[in-house]
């Protein structure tokens, strides 16, 4: 038996020591929570950490192995759940006053997936409330701090999932990408995040905030974890009627084909449009972004120019229709049948509006205002379906784009993490941060974040690889040829003992 | 002048079931106000005969076998319940009657 330095370790070289019978997932697990426990108090990624089911989820993997039965392609990767995936018997509160205390009675199609596949949940991870919010500063909670740096914000929604990762408070984390909420923060912190095709993976038991546009994904290490995490996770599920029932591809093979001789991209083109670079982009994200698209051309790729002349609406449609459907999702808050309800409501009328004015905190309150506002009579038409026909343009850019070339490769996010504090005043602002990565949201498309460079200051810059509808082989072969031929993601942040 | 005014904020927090404070419905019409100016540069995109994109993948609305499957327990289903009462959802009265007003107990 031997034993593994939890700080770095890929939950793909954890679960192959499993299998071998070389590592016990216990012992893992044990490493992992000893982590959590010296370091989560200065950096604040989980909400709860389920030590005793960790230990049961481990033993059974070990059990597994022991007896002879395959113990699963994660068996004995801990992992980080961010708290937006229903977990039977474990508290999830989408970070929000309003939840606190909900007890699911069912399981998420993710989490019960990645569990089947030998995966050790060790909690559940700060997000901001109701996965809105791009620097983790929403959650009801507490903030969480980048591990590279603590004055700065880890990026959000998926905040706690991308600084778990980093930090190796997990090895491995999933979470939820409605306007970049998987693939911000991993640009931010330094990690690789990736967005599937709408309806590649479940929703059923992840809480909804705008369901047209909800992607369950996985962040890793490298390229080839989060692969190895996206094939235990997708396919069609029967709880979830928009679930797509192509078959899965084989993202982990795909990853590792990446890294095969001098040029493994040849053949490949790579398109790159200058509605992603423009004024107001970071110089140093810009140069990493440029220095990449220069390495990918010597893995062989053809780097070739497109055009999303609609890049300049994303936003603004992303907000009236994920406003809308948050307005409608979240009034299933009203104190009747699970979470919180406010005291001393003289009437239904009363217990509803204090219930939902004291539950919620400020952004979901301005959402559901502002997808009230666009849905009304009189107002539906020129917000809301000026916004679906919208959507619809943007969409068929991506098309007409990928016409030309197989991938798109563009920076993730147009600036590095930013401060505590710099951009809550002004939500706007805020929502801007998503610039580079509502598009592929909007067109249901595949799009992976990874690490490409860090700031003079030593923050993590990301790049972004976007294909077309279940093209994430592609997401995976390009971003594992540049893995292979960088050094980045072997970068680990310090360590700081809470 | 804000796109929106601090009555039409009132009004739609009305709708929205939300109470908020006289200090949130100053915050919120400016908020809003600066949002829905940002947003007006959609009037610019021409969209003539586009379709509404209702759904990122088009999809067809898969049927299933109509069997009867184990579902939650009610107790299960009544468990996180702020107040309940047996097996019913309790909430405040509904219909006026003779009686405590607000969440009298069973």
């Amino acid at each position: 038996m031997t034993s593994i330095d939890a700080r770095g370790a890929t939950a793909v070289a954890i679960a192959d020591g499993v299998r071998a019978g070389k590592l016990l997932a216990r012992d893992v697990a044990e490493q992992y929570l000893d982590r959590i426990a010296r370091l989560d108090g200065a950096l604040g990624c989980y909400l709860l950490v389920d030590a005793e089911g960790a230990r049961r989820r481990a033993d059974a993997v070990d059990a597994a192995y022991k007896a002879g039965r395959d113990p699963g392609a994660l068996a004995g990767v801990p992992l980080g759940v961010k708290d937006i995936f229903c977990t039977r018997g474990v508290e999830t509160t989408c970070a929000s006053k309003i939840l606190r205390g909900f007890v699911p009675p069912y399981e998420s199609t993710v989490t019960s997936r990645l569990a089947a596949a030998g995966g050790v949940m060790l909690g559940k991870l700060n997000m901001d409330e109701f996965a809105m919010g791009s620097s983790n500063e929403n959650s009801a909670f507490k903030p969480v701090k980048n591990p590279w740096s603590h004055a700065h914000v880890p990026g959000g929604s998926s905040g706690g999932s991308a600084a778990a990762t980093a930090a190796s408070l997990c090895a491995g984390a999933i979470g939820t990408d409605t306007g970049g909420s998987i693939r911000q923060p991993a640009a931010l912190c330094g990690v690789v995040g990736v967005k599937p095709t709408y309806g590649r993976v479940s929703r059923y038991g992840v809480i909804a905030f705008a369901s047209s546009l909800d992607h369950p994904g996985p962040f890793g290490r490298t390229v080839e974890d989060a692969a190895a995490l996206l094939e235990a996770m997708a396919g069609v599920d029967e709880h979830d009627a928009t679930s797509i029932p192509a078959p899965v591809g084989a993202y982990r093979a795909a990853a590792r084909t990446g890294g095969d001789g001098p040029e493994p991209l040849k053949g490949v083109r790579i398109g790159v449009p200058d509605e992603y670079f423009q004024p107001g982009m970071d110089a140093e994200v810009e140069s990493a972004v440029r220095a990449a698209l220069d390495e990918l051309a010597r893995a062989g790729a053809r780097i070739v120019k497109v055009s999303l002349p609609n890049t300049k609406y994303a936003i603004a449609t992303y907000y009236l229709i994920c406003t809308a459907e948050a307005s409608s999702n979240l009034a299933r808050y009203d104190g009747v049948r699970f979470g919180y309800r406010a005291g001393d409501a003289r009437s239904l009328e009363e217990m509803y509006t204090k219930t939902r004015g004291e539950g919620f905190g400020t952004e979901p309150k301005r959402r559901i205002m502002l997808g009230t506002y666009v849905l009304r009579a009189g107002y539906y038409e020129a917000y809301y379906g000026k916004a679906l026909r919208a959507r619809r343009k943007i969409a068929d850019d991506f098309q007409a784009a990928f016409a030309g070339c197989d991938a798109i490769v563009t920076p993730t996010s147009p600036i590095p993490a930013f401060k505590f504090g710099e951009k809550t005043s002004d939500p706007l602002q805020m929502y801007l941060a998503d610039v580079l990565t509502v598009g592929p949201d909007l067109a249901g498309i595949p799009a992976l974040s990874q690490p490409c460079g860090f700031t003079k200051a030593g923050l993590p810059i990301g790049l972004q690889t976007i294909a077309p509808a279940l093209g994430e082989e592609t997401c995976f072969r390009v971003a594992g040829a540049y893995e292979a031929r960088t050094k980045w993601h072997q970068q680990l942040p310090p360590e700081t003992a809470s | 002048m804000s796109r929106i005014t601090a009555d039409e904020v009132r009004e739609l927090a009305l709708l929205a079931r939300l109470r908020l404070s006289e200090q949130e419905v100053a915050a919120m019409t400016d908020n809003l106000g600066a949002i829905l100016e940002y947003v007006d540069a959609l009037r610019a995109l021409d969209t003539t005969s586009v379709e509404p994109m209702t759904h990122a993948v088009p999809f067809d609305c898969p049927t299933r076998a109509d069997e009867v499957k184990p579902s939650l327990l009610p107790d299960e289903a009544l468990a996180n319940a702020p107040r309940r009462d047996g097996s019913f959802f309790q909430v405040p009265r509904i219909v006026p009657g003779p009686g405590a007003d607000g969440e009298g107990g069973s």
